[in-house]
């Protein structure tokens, strides 16, 4: 494997500032290495090998005439394939969308090439985001680079799988309930959801837009913040989007990392915890509020009572949301289309093609959400989830009332096995029981690799909670705990995954 | 078209013997801004199909709505104008039904919190006696959506969906602004009913035009008119099914559109059957409705909340802010307008129940009297739409070409007979009044030389009449003056040929 693609997005930036590696020489790096072990992987549903060397040379170029545009101008970056990207072909992880090439670019990718990053390729995703393991990938599961023969978390296992296997130094996540920091947590990556509202989603296949957020996956902290500056900000095309400065989450992470936790007041979630939670994840997640502890803060249990209920409710929002988002996949203009025997009608071949273009799970939840947004129910679904969610977001002011952070594991285990969960949707739902809240206020989110969980020697996450707007927060205290556990460590944690040296393996 | 035979009605005067009627009315407006309701692309509909789209109009996947500021002004101000209360708070709700020219399958609309809510019209309403009647038409609430796209069905004989070959769909309309005015159910208005529901969509698109928030000619589509029409047994007071009758295009087929569903729906419930609650089509051409897809109460739109949108909170500084840039009321307008104008009531009366009262200030605006202008559009030009079977504002001739028209005969340039020539030229797209003219030749010769002979040619002709001139016989000059004007084809200034006649036989 090439030194190249083992070093941080950080030292990457150092490195082509310096002129000790060229964009071409690490975009080309990635690329091979991707060759290498994708095959077993299967991180990336589409590779752009020309495209990204182009951009990779055009950055070479700039850097060479003075003329650099960032920090991060040449590192490249791979995009989940939720994202619209023009050129690129763009399928959301489903066959109905298979051939589509956008003829435009979602706002976080136009920001990325004004950056300088080169595009990789496209991640592979649950079809649609909808999952917790990317086995609902039409095009097949992404494999995590820990253990081949478990999933990578989802929707967004593609991206954290190409961090985690090195294909990429980073990677662009959606997180509707937990599938930035959820993968991130299996695979030992960080994984950033920030405030709704703080990086446009223009140009973001939704799947529930009052939910939907893009975000960093990468491997360090300071790697995620740096990409966090590349990407937030206001977007005229997003009316959602917040208009506001954001300071420098650079700037905040670089401060984190000296582990002082002296003045911050941290919260336990006491409802984030417990029964059902796997005790090596526990045992993790208890040695990290120790190491904060120790490094000065003050953590004290705060129960959030509503969160109870927050699965069950972003189970009709979500739903509700998507069936709706999701009845333009019709065959009229773009996509597949299948054409039924005879002389069929417009809603014939709707019909036909939503049959055959939409898996499983993608339909049970149009079925749900058709049903609870239905007349006679709406106040009952919809309008009660409606409800649950202003408690939720209630709970949540009334927390950082008294602390600074909010923390709980960021998933309830590790890596469970492919296929282990696939017929048991609701114990798949469960995995994003303590990331849910935060998609259901809004409030930004960091999971943080925390060490392997004694039992079966994988991953597990830290979450770290802030209010909405203060993503500094999370990238400040995520970033002390980081270089707490490294002080522990003495190596990253991925460090400890196998090598995945290639096809030959 | 099987429906016009099968249709029963029952004769007016018997629907409403033992009938109440109950109108509703829902008019869509489509407003004049310069970019869509939540993209920048233009609001124009027309032109190469599907050039005038971007990625939110076309609802490609992952494009998002921003909404248009001045369409929501125009919203507040078409509220405003209608007594309503702008709501401090409101929505967008996305309608969701598929459809093939509805790009995201969902239409973006308002459901139960419309920026525009609890309003009135009064509606002047001429009766036999020659007075005015006023109906108060209560406005339910006015909100906003954007329009869908636009199938064009080819092959098949009907231009339908049904027995076409292929459709295709035009996008530059899909997300142009709509504005819908719903009325509350009109009850009361018995016999006067299909009149009601053709002066108030009448008077509303005056009101939609003085307010300029759009071009709102109902022949183009930019103002469409819904019909809901329901009856219930005189004096019941229950109200009855009703139907929704679309694609009414004219002031005049509003009037038809309510008298044809009043004696349908009689007709039905007077044999023991009972109304179906659908959709209707109304069909210019014969003049009768049919039945479209059938609307239960079954059909659930699954309204929600639009999430890609912010609420919209107008402030109330804004609100009295734009208050201020109403134009008068409709009623206080025509006061003012008949004193102006000199009209007598009749004359008002009938200008108003023409649909002229707009097109009338407007020409006397491009420099004619109002009796010129008066005269053109209730004569002439009345003449031709009813004729044509079109509204006044939607024959091809604008005010501005009236008032020249009128200018040409001032300056006697035409005469009255030969200005009709120019009317029925400008109507039939040869041009602009001047360019007709040009084009027939229609201009009056005043010049001596030409008339000269030919008033010498109408001496020779009739030697008896000149000596009868010559004896003093002054009135006997209007033979002379038919025989130089039958030479000159009529092209000739019949003031100026019986100077000439005088002064030769003087």
């Amino acid at each position: 494997m090439s030194d190249l693609t083992r070093r941080t997005a950080a030292t990457l930036a150092e490195d082509l500032a310096s002129g000790a590696t060229t964009s071409v020489a690490l975009t080309e790096a990635h690329l091979d290495r991707i060759d290498d072990v994708d095959t077993d992987v299967h991180a990336f549903l589409h590779v752009d090998r020309d495209g990204a060397l182009a951009e990779a040379a055009e950055s070479d170029a700039r850097r060479a005439r003075g003329e650099a545009r960032g920090p991060l101008d040449g590192v490249p970056v791979a995009v989940k394939d939720v994202l619209a990207t023009r050129g690129l072909p763009t399928t959301c992880g489903s066959r109905i969308l298979e051939g589509w090439v956008p003829p435009y670019d979602a706002t976080v990718v136009t920001r990325l090439r004004a950056a300088g990053l080169p595009i990789l390729g496209k991640t592979n995703m649950d079809e649609f985001a909808m999952g917790s393991s990317t086995e609902h990938s039409a095009y097949g599961p992404t494999h995590n680079p820990w253990d081949l023969d478990r999933i990578p978390g989802g929707s967004g296992g593609g991206s954290a799988a190409a961090v985690a296997a090195f294909e990429a130094p980073l990677a662009i996540g959606t997180d509707t309930g937990g599938s930035i920091r959820q993968p991130g947590a299996v695979t030992g990556t960080v994984g950033v959801k920030p405030t709704y509202g703080g990086v446009s989603r223009y140009g973001l296949v939704a799947l529930a837009n009052s939910l939907d957020q893009a975000g960093p996956v990468t491997r360090t902290v300071l790697d995620a913040a740096m990409l966090h500056d590349v990407i937030g900000g206001h977007d005229p095309r997003d009316s959602t989007s917040i208009q506001q400065d954001w300071p420098s989450f650079t700037d905040a992470a670089r401060a984190g990392s000296a582990g002082d936790m002296s003045g911050v007041k941290v919260g336990v979630v006491t409802e984030l915890a417990g029964e059902g939670w796997q005790p090596g994840v526990m045992a993790r997640f208890d040695e990290s509020v120790e190491l904060l502890v120790k490094a000065g803060a003050e953590v004290v249990e705060v129960s959030c009572p509503s969160f109870v209920h927050a699965l069950a409710a972003y189970y009709l929002i979500l739903p509700a949301e998507a069936s709706s988002n999701l009845a333009k996949f019709d065959a009229m203009r773009y996509g597949l289309r299948v054409t039924p025997e005879g002389d069929p009608s417009a809603e014939d071949v709707m019909r036909a093609t939503r049959d055959a273009g939409f898996g499983d799970e993608v339909k049970r939840r149009i079925i749900l959400g058709t049903y609870a947004l239905s007349s006679g129910y709406y106040d009952a679904y919809y309008g009660q989830a409606q409800k649950i969610r202003t408690l939720i977001s209630r709970d949540f002011d009334a927390a950082f009332g008294d602390v600074d952070v909010l923390v709980s594991p960021t998933a309830p285990t590790t890596a469970f096995r492919l296929g282990e969960k696939l017929d048991d949707p609701m114990a798949m739902y469960l995995n994003d029981l303590a990331t849910i809240p935060a998609n259901l206020a809004g409030v930004p989110g960091i999971s943080v690799p925390n060490g392997l969980a004694d039992e079966d020697g994988l991953p597990s996450g830290f979450q770290v909670l802030a209010p909405a707007l203060a993503d500094d927060r999370v990238y400040r205290v995520g970033a002390a705990l980081e270089a707490l556990h490294l002080e522990q460590w003495g190596a990253p944690l991925l460090d400890k995954a196998p090598a995945l040296e290639g096809p030959a393996r | 078209m099987t429906a016009s035979t099968t249709a029963a009605l029952m004769p007016f005067d018997d629907v409403l013997a033992a009938y109440d009627p109950a109108l509703g009315l829902e008019v869509h407006v489509e407003l004049n801004t310069a970019s869509k309701m939540f993209c920048g692309c233009p609001a124009v509909f027309g032109g190469e199909p599907n050039a005038g789209t971007c990625p939110t109009c076309l609802g490609l996947p992952g494009a998002m709505p921003v909404v248009n500021g001045k369409a929501v002004e125009s919203a507040i101000r078409i509220g405003l104008a209608l007594n309503c209360e702008i709501a401090e708070w409101c929505r967008f709700a996305r309608k969701n039904y598929f459809y093939p020219d509805m790009p995201k399958n969902f239409q973006t609309s308002q459901y139960d919190e419309p920026i525009a809510f609890d309003g009135w019209m009064d509606v002047t309403v001429p009766t036999e006696g020659g007075g005015d009647e006023t109906f108060r038409v209560e406005i339910e609430r006015a909100h906003m959506e954007e329009d869908t796209g636009k199938s064009l069905h080819v092959g098949g004989a009907t231009g339908r969906i049904h027995g076409a070959d292929h459709s295709l769909v035009d996008y530059n309309r899909a997300g142009i602004p709509l504005i819908e005015i719903v009325t509350r159910p009109i009850l009361g208005a018995g016999e006067r009913a299909p009149e009601v529901a053709k002066a108030y969509v009448s008077q509303l698109r005056e009101l939609i035009v003085a307010l300029g928030v759009s071009e709102a000619r109902m022949d183009q589509g930019n103002l469409r008119a819904d019909v809901n029409l329901s009856l219930s047994p005189k004096g019941s007071g229950v109200l009855g099914t009703r139907t929704e009758t679309k694609n009414v295009n004219s002031f005049r087929s509003v009037e038809r559109a309510v008298r044809f569903e009043m004696q349908r729906h009689a007709a039905i419930l007077s044999g023991g059957g009972s109304i179906l609650q659908e959709t209707r089509h109304w069909h210019e051409d014969t003049g009768i409705t049919t039945s479209g897809r059938e609307k239960s109460d079954a059909e659930d739109y699954r309204y929600f909340p639009e999430p890609d949108l912010v609420p919209v909170a107008p402030s109330r500084e804004w609100v009295e802010e734009l208050r201020g840039t109403l134009p008068e009321n409709p009623t206080a307008r025509r006061a003012r307008l008949q004193a102006e104008w000199g009209f007598s009531d009749l004359e008002m009366r009938d200008t108003v129940g023409a649909g002229a009262l707009g097109l009338v200030e407007e020409t006397i605006a491009a420099g004619t009297t109002p009796q010129a202008a008066r005269k053109w559009w209730l004569g002439e030009l009345a003449r031709r739409s009813n004729e044509d079977g079109v509204d006044l504002a939607d024959l091809p001739i604008t005010p501005a070409d009236v008032a020249r028209i009128q200018a040409l005969v001032d300056d006697k340039t035409v005469n009255d007979k030969l200005a009709r020539q120019v009317f029925e030229g400008v109507l039939a797209g040869e041009g602009t009044p001047d360019e007709v003219v040009e084009k027939r030749g229609l201009a009056v010769v005043s010049d001596d030389g030409a008339l000269g002979a030919a008033v010498d040619n109408a001496i020779a002709a009739n030697p008896d009449v000149a000596e009868k001139i010559r004896d003093g016989k002054v009135a006997a000059a209007g033979a002379l003056i038919g025989a130089v004007m039958k030479e000159m084809r009529g092209q000739a200034d019949a003031g100026r040929v019986r100077e000439l006649i005088l002064e030769k036989l003087a």
